[in-house]
């Protein structure tokens, strides 16, 4: 019960989330809100790996604070990524473009999976053609034994 | 003196390495006894030398040795004695020493317990487990040599990455590297039979308890990492997509994988050579692992010294093992016969699903890891393959893998009645329904996808159950005998049961943490109370601490249920430690049954201190749900069918060369 209980009061209460600088926070939520979801998609470029979200370099900070005042201009979010990518390049995307640069990247599982089933399949057509059914295994047998008993 | 009797110790460990990995192997092409006989003792006398190695190497760091090139670099004499021992592998020497000697476990033990193997299995297998050595062992006293001296010797050590001076770096690098290495065997046994051209069930057993080994210190070392990731780096992330985790992820999805298809060539003879290359690819990845962490490629925490000319050495060994082995793959491969025959939908045919996905899966993490480095090498532009583009990918690929799960262990072998196995999965369904319009109800206008990722963890321990369940013929309404039965079961169907259901309690803990996280930042003064999930937490004040290589600011916090009275007294802090002056934050967690009370310290802000408290539901659930899979491959490897000396009635079939 207390699970539950603290799971709804979990709900309930759950503030709009920030990791951000108490400073850097807006006023409005519902533009904090899309700039909390555009800045877990940015690059802070000076750290190893991490967004512009978690990172507490001060190069996250300014771009955090240069988001946050695009969105108070007025611009979309495709606006604003596309002025990002304009200043710093599409090394800043968490999530690059999709394009002809990038088709290997975001095609090739996919593509490997659709290979995948189709060799599955067609092998599994050859094997059918060619195999002969030689009676049971020693090993089936033995299942068999289990099975049975 | 120590030291040098450690190097001479290492270079007789490639010695008995080389011999290990000639010998036997001509052996078996002769089918001389004699030699092959070479491969146990060699196996034995190599893991000898590099343990006396490595404990050469740990006094140094014990009696603070600075006149060690690599103690003087990242040991200090007033750390705790653990990091100093820790800190033997919390370097890139002493890593690499540690990942050989790990290597050279593995190979001992095959040389101690592989009794029951044919002779030629034997002396190939250890044959390769040797030349894996000899390459290592290579690169270690060529270019990374522990026990290189300064002269003269520092006074005082550099002292060790703040980070890593933490109880989890005694225990989450070797986990991992057992993990890594221990797919060394699976490697092995694969070349070895490529070489032997012979793959059959009894093969396939002798496999698996190795495997198995590898994928539950995988599971671990990759569990254990992600918590001390979630405690030590203070944001309560607790996985980043980050290149070096992708870089132990992706053997384990092939280890998985791996697991099941030995599954079927030890039970049906079918898949063998789909599985021989899942053995040579698991491997393959922890040496790219290897490669991508040593020769910084990549830049992370894990890569503690990176140097062009180990990368290219590493990049050499992984040519050499990886081209070597898939030639040979690909030239002997196509004369093993295929065998097993299986209707459309039977247990082959969801293990072929669950490996086609799991591979897949790799594949995506593998492109994401990659492609960036591959992109700028061929002049392309730079870009950044971060935790959006993971997400989305391998989750599109993993989600029907969940789904599917349940059903594969209620299909029968050959051929399955698959209306037979929805209805044996009926209550698992029904209660993943439940869930799915209870957490729809509770979390109303919370994320969507949420409830039914509550859904599929609750179907993913319902249907782990109802196997086990329907095994013991529950349904036959006779407890008595259901509970018999139960008892009778094989243990490994106590293992499939503990880690599918270990799966579904994890991915309610990723679920749980990803769609209702709750955060607060505020600047707080003594006195402040700032509310998340129902809980109160009120900074008390803060005070400066010493400790023996650092210095601390502790801030108290009381924690309530809001209204109530106080219940905890937490303290977080906000360390300086001394040679670096690194700054780290140590975090307080507190864990209810519904999830973790996280608070960090943060910045001195204007009108006081800046402090983060976070809500992660049901976080704790990732690591149990590990956790309980590492537990369900424990049981299993002590199945009586699977253990390393069971097999023996297959080993006594006469050997043809």
């Amino acid at each position: 019960m207390r699970v539950l209980a603290a799971i709804l009061l979990c709900v309930t209460l759950a503030l709009p989330a920030w990791a951000v600088n108490p400073d850097e926070i807006l006023k409005d939520p519902v533009l904090e809100a899309r700039a909390r979801a555009l800045s877990t998609e940015l690059r802070c470029l000076v750290c190893q790996n991490q967004s512009i979200d978690d990172s507490d370099a001060p190069l996250a900070k300014d771009l955090r604070i240069l988001l946050r005042e695009r969105l108070q201009a007025g611009d979309s979010d495709s606006q604003v990524i596309s002025y990002l990518v304009d200043r710093y390049g599409e090394f800043i995307l968490l999530k690059p473009y999709f394009g002809r640069h990038t088709l290997l990247l975001w095609l090739l599982p996919f593509v490997l999976l659709g290979v995948g089933i189709v060799i599955v399949v067609m092998g599994r057509r050859r094997s059918q053609r060619v195999a002969v059914q030689d009676g049971l295994s020693a090993e089936e047998n033995e299942r068999l034994k289990t099975l049975l008993d | 003196m120590i030291a040098e009797f450690g190097h001479f110790a290492l270079i007789l460990a490639l010695t008995c390495a080389l011999l290990q990995s000639l010998l036997p192997l001509y052996g078996a092409h002769r089918n001389d006894g004699s030699y092959m006989r070479v491969a146990e003792p060699a196996a034995l006398m190599q893991f000898a030398m590099v343990g006396l190695a490595f404990a050469a190497l740990t006094h140094a760091f014990i009696v603070s040795d600075f006149s060690l090139k690599v103690v003087w670099a990242n040991s200090h004499s007033a750390k705790p004695m653990i990091y100093k021992i820790s800190g033997v592998w919390g370097n890139h020497e002493g890593s690499m020493l540690l990942w050989v000697l790990i290597l050279a476990l593995f190979g001992s033990c095959v040389a101690a317990f592989g009794t029951n193997l044919p002779r030629d299995l034997r002396a190939r297998v250890l044959s390769v487990q040797g030349m894996v050595g000899v390459a290592f062992l290579l690169f270690i006293i060529l270019t990374s040599n522990p026990f290189e001296r300064l002269s003269p010797a520092p006074f005082e050590g550099r002292g060790l990455n703040p980070i890593l001076q933490d109880p989890a770096l005694a225990i989450h690098p070797p986990l991992l590297y057992m993990g890594y290495v221990g797919l060394s065997v699976a490697f092995s046994f694969a070349v070895a039979a490529l070489l032997s051209g012979r793959v059959d069930a009894a093969w396939a057993r002798w496999v698996r308890p190795w495997t198995l080994a590898a994928w539950m210190f995988l599971t671990a070392g990759i569990a254990m990492g992600s918590w001390w990731a979630y405690y030590e780096l203070g944001w309560g992330g607790w996985w980043f997509w980050d290149p070096v985790e992708n870089a132990s992820f992706m053997p384990w999805l092939v280890a998985t994988a791996l697991l099941h298809s030995a599954i079927v060539v030890a039970r049906r003879g079918a898949l063998k050579i789909w599985t021989l290359l899942l053995s040579i690819i698991a491997f393959s990845l922890s040496l790219l692992g290897t490669f991508l962490v040593r020769s910084g490629v990549l830049t992370s925490v894990h890569s503690f010294a990176s140097d062009p000319e180990r990368g290219v050495f590493i990049l050499l060994i992984l040519c050499l093992f990886i081209g070597g082995s898939l030639a040979l793959f690909a030239w002997r491969a196509p004369s093993l016969k295929a065998g097993g025959l299986f209707a459309p939908i039977s247990r082959e045919t969801s293990l072929v699903l669950n490996n086609l996905l799991l591979s897949t899966a790799a594949i995506a993490v593998l492109t994401g890891t990659l492609y960036p480095l591959v992109l700028e090498a061929v002049g392309g532009a730079k870009i950044s393959v971060g935790p959006p583009y993971f997400n989305l990918t391998f989750g599109i690929i993993i989600l029907p893998l969940l789904v599917l799960v349940p059903f594969g262990p209620m299909l029968s072998w050959k051929r399955a009645d698959l209306y037979a196995a929805s209805q044996r999965l009926l209550v698992a369904a029904i209660l993943a329904l439940i869930a799915i319009a209870f957490s729809w109800y509770a979390m109303y206008g919370g994320p969507v996808l949420a409830a039914f990722g509550i859904g599929i963890g609750v179907w993913l321990i319902g249907g782990a159950i109802s196997e086990l369940a329907w095994r013991a013929k529950v349904q036959d309404r006779d407890f008595k005998l259901a509970w018999l039965r139960l008892k009778g079961l094989p243990r490994s169907a106590f293992g499939t049961t503990l880690a599918h259901a270990g799966l579904g309690i994890a991915v309610l803990g990723i679920v749980g943490v990803t769609a209702w996280r709750a955060e607060v930042v505020a600047v707080m003064k003594p006195g402040d109370v700032q509310q998340v999930a129902g809980l109160s937490v009120k900074l008390m004040g803060e005070a400066p601490r010493t400790g023996p290589n650092y210095r601390d600011m502790v801030g108290t916090f009381e924690i309530s249920e809001t209204g109530g009275p106080v219940t905890n007294v937490v303290e977080a802090t906000k360390r300086v430690y001394f040679p670096s002056r690194q700054p780290t934050s140590e975090v307080a967690i507190l864990t209810y049954m519904s999830g973790d009370l996280y608070v960090v310290m943060g910045d001195e802000a204007k009108g006081g201190r800046t402090v983060r408290v976070y809500f992660n539901p049901l976080i704790p659930f990732i690591w149990l749900g590990t956790f309980i899979m590492f537990l369900g491959g424990l049981i299993s490897l002590t199945d009586r069918r699977y253990r390393v000396g069971a097999p023996k009635r297959a080993a006594a079939k006469p050997v043809k060369a």
